[in-house]
């Protein structure tokens, strides 16, 4: 049995040392959504630093969270959205960054600065922005969609796509009844989930990615969704609109943020400074599809992205909405949604 | 003696490493709560399990399961039964057949069913070029059910057909000559020999039936929760693993108690026929 031992002794230590010398060389580890990001751009930056990029993707903001709360994960940069960059804030999970080293900050926008989220602007850097509205199909509506009311009409019984998301499904049943989406009033939220419940008679499907595709080939005819994902779907097919519904929605933002355990911290500092250059912000969000935080980069976008209503719209008279830290709220989201699930048709 | 010891070594590693510890972890985090930033030993994750809305999720589960699993056993024995007959001389083509779809990715299997059955589906596009009626198929109960059966159906066909092929087929003869017809023959000899083949079926269908969540979201269009998507909820969105373990701890209970129930019977059955 001795020998085993020495065995895996060794194993380990020559694995250690492997694992040293791979970070003694200049590198950037960043944890972004997936396809979130002109990969082009990583190339780009390495040329330009000699910093290697270490990329990695989640699918959603509470899976990057799980797998950098709980495990040892370490990430340089991470891109989460607001709601989940408040979470990080109030669990001082967050490295401060040091704006003053980033030369190109000032190309932010002002309104992208000191946001609910991170009130001081301290611990996180805008990446991209966008709302949530619904996407119709017009060869199948011929009528003028226009409000979150209208996926609760019996007329288009079958025809709805919901996202299989607790968060924006509430989202959706709270401002229809003209509540605050942060509301954490009991009353209110049952309301929601009675509307949710209601509304499942008229659902075809929850949906997830998949949606996407499904709404291209017109398998419905509206569905819940992000102002990015719209502006892919009429790309490939131009009946699909996208509309801000008029009780008001979500925005968000997703930021660049430095997490405690980060390894190469003046790495991340030069990627996030890399990526606020306007020619580099531009070409990532001609990639995603998403808006840039950024005139300058928007101005160097290709002219029909630069002047989208979907990824610019005209925001005035529409009230929007910020996610805060969900966490104690998170446990009743989860029960509402399982109720909404485990409901009968 | 000990060299042969040695050889165990690394099975016994791999399932301390890749079994135990995250069985051991499972229970850990089944068994605390956090609070007030502080981790403490706790039921609540049990406690909380036992509401009507989640018990109710579970035996919706099991429904679906079952149907499942009963399917499949009626629709394999007697596949698995022509397979095995010596005059059968296509059993290659058919078994290759059966299996052939296990080489590929059961999730792109069944994305290659939603794209088939949807609304706007190739299969609804041929009936409507027909000008026969179109139909839903997707979205309910019904197309999880499906689902299920199209991707666990081998795992039910080939212990059947290896427990039968490999009846000695001079008891089978013995049975004829001592004047039993087919099938008392079926009934008295070739199903009982047959039975741990049916057994090791029954579980390897039920237990992936019952924890998919995979299916339910992409056939069942999200419109039915089972325990397996209430387990991922609990990991992924809801951040609560203590009572996504518990669920975990639960399910895995009640598993292990229906194999032991199971393979009880089966020595029992076997012993007394024998």
């Amino acid at each position: 049995m001795k020998k085993t031992w020495k065995i895996i002794l060794t194993m380990s230590v020559v694995s250690t040392l492997v694992g040293c010398s791979g970070s003694s060389s200049e590198v950037v580890k960043v944890y972004n959504w997936g396809d979130y990001i002109d990969e082009n751009t990583n190339r780009m930056f390495e040329e330009e630093t000699g910093i290697k990029v270490i990329y990695e993707v989640f699918p959603t903001n509470e899976e990057m969270y799980a797998k950098v709360a709980h495990g040892n994960a370490a990430y340089d940069i991470l891109i989460p959205s607001d709601y989940m960059i408040e979470k990080m804030i109030n669990e001082e999970r967050l490295s401060k960054i040091d704006v003053t080293q980033i030369s190109n900050y000032i190309f932010i926008d002002d309104e992208f600065k000191n946001l609910v989220y991170d009130p001081n602007n301290e611990y996180s850097v805008a990446y991209s922005w966008g709302t949530m509205g619904i996407v119709y199909n017009s060869s199948l509506i011929s009528d003028q969609i226009d409000e979150w009311a209208d996926m609760w009409d019996p007329k288009y019984e079958n025809q709805i796509f919901m996202y299989d998301s607790e968060r924006d499904s509430i989202m959706v049943a709270l401002k229809k009844l003209g509540y605050s989406m942060n509301t954490r009033d009991e009353k209110e939220l049952a309301l929601a989930k009675k509307e949710l419940i209601e509304q499942k008679k008229l659902i075809l499907a929850y949906v997830g990615d998949e949606g996407k595709g499904k709404m291209i080939n017109g398998e419905a005819a509206m569905m819940l969704a992000w102002a990015g994902d719209a502006e892919v779907m009429m790309a490939e097919n131009p009946d699909l609109k996208y509309i801000l519904p008029k009780e008001g929605t979500n925005y968000f933002v997703d930021a660049m943020v430095i997490p405690k355990n980060c390894e190469n911290y003046d790495n991340a500092i030069k990627y996030i400074d890399f990526m606020c250059r306007p020619e580099i912000a531009a070409q990532n969000m001609a990639y995603i599809g998403y808006s840039t935080p950024s005139s300058a980069a928007r101005e160097l976008l290709p002219k029909e992205m630069k002047n989208s209503d979907v990824a610019y719209p005209d925001l005035t008279g529409v009230s929007l909405e910020m996610f805060n830290d969900p966490s104690d709220i998170v446990e009743t989201y989860s029960r509402i949604w399982t109720e909404v699930k485990a409901a009968s048709k | 003696m000990s060299k042969r010891k040695y050889l165990i070594t690394p099975y016994a590693l791999w399932s301390i490493i890749f079994v135990i510890v995250p069985l051991f972890l499972l229970i850990i985090y089944s068994f605390t709560t956090t609070k007030d930033g502080k981790t403490v030993l706790s039921l609540e994750s049990y406690m909380k399990f036992f509401d009507p809305l989640y018990v109710e999720v579970l035996l919706r589960s099991f429904r679906l399961a079952f149907i499942t699993t009963i399917v499949c056993l009626v629709t394999a024995y007697p596949l698995a039964m022509i397979l095995s007959s010596k005059e059968f001389s296509n059993k290659t083509i058919i078994l290759i057949l059966i299996i052939l779809p296990m080489w590929m990715n059961s999730l792109m299997r069944t994305y290659a069913w939603m794209i088939l059955l949807e609304n706007k589906g190739i299969i609804n596009n041929i009936l409507s070029f027909f000008g026969l009626p179109t139909k839903q198929f997707l979205y309910d109960e019904g197309a999880i059910i499906f689902g299920m059966i199209y991707n666990f159906f081998p795992f039910m066909v080939l212990p059947i057909y290896n427990s039968i092929s490999k009846i000695d087929i001079s008891l089978i003869e013995a049975s004829h000559d001592l004047g039993a017809n087919k099938f008392t023959t079926f009934r008295k000899v070739i199903f009982p020999l047959s039975l741990p083949g049916v057994i090791t079926g029954l579980i390897m269908v039920f237990m992936p039936s019952l924890t998919t969540f995979m299916i339910t979201r992409l056939l069942g269009g999200g419109q039915v929760i089972l325990i397996g998507n209430m387990i991922e909820e609990q990991f992924t969105r809801t951040n609560n693993w203590g009572f996504g373990s518990a669920l975990s701890m639960i399910l895995m209970a009640i598993i292990l108690m229906s194999i032991i129930f199971f393979s009880k019977n089966e020595s029992l059955d076997s012993g007394g026929l024998i």
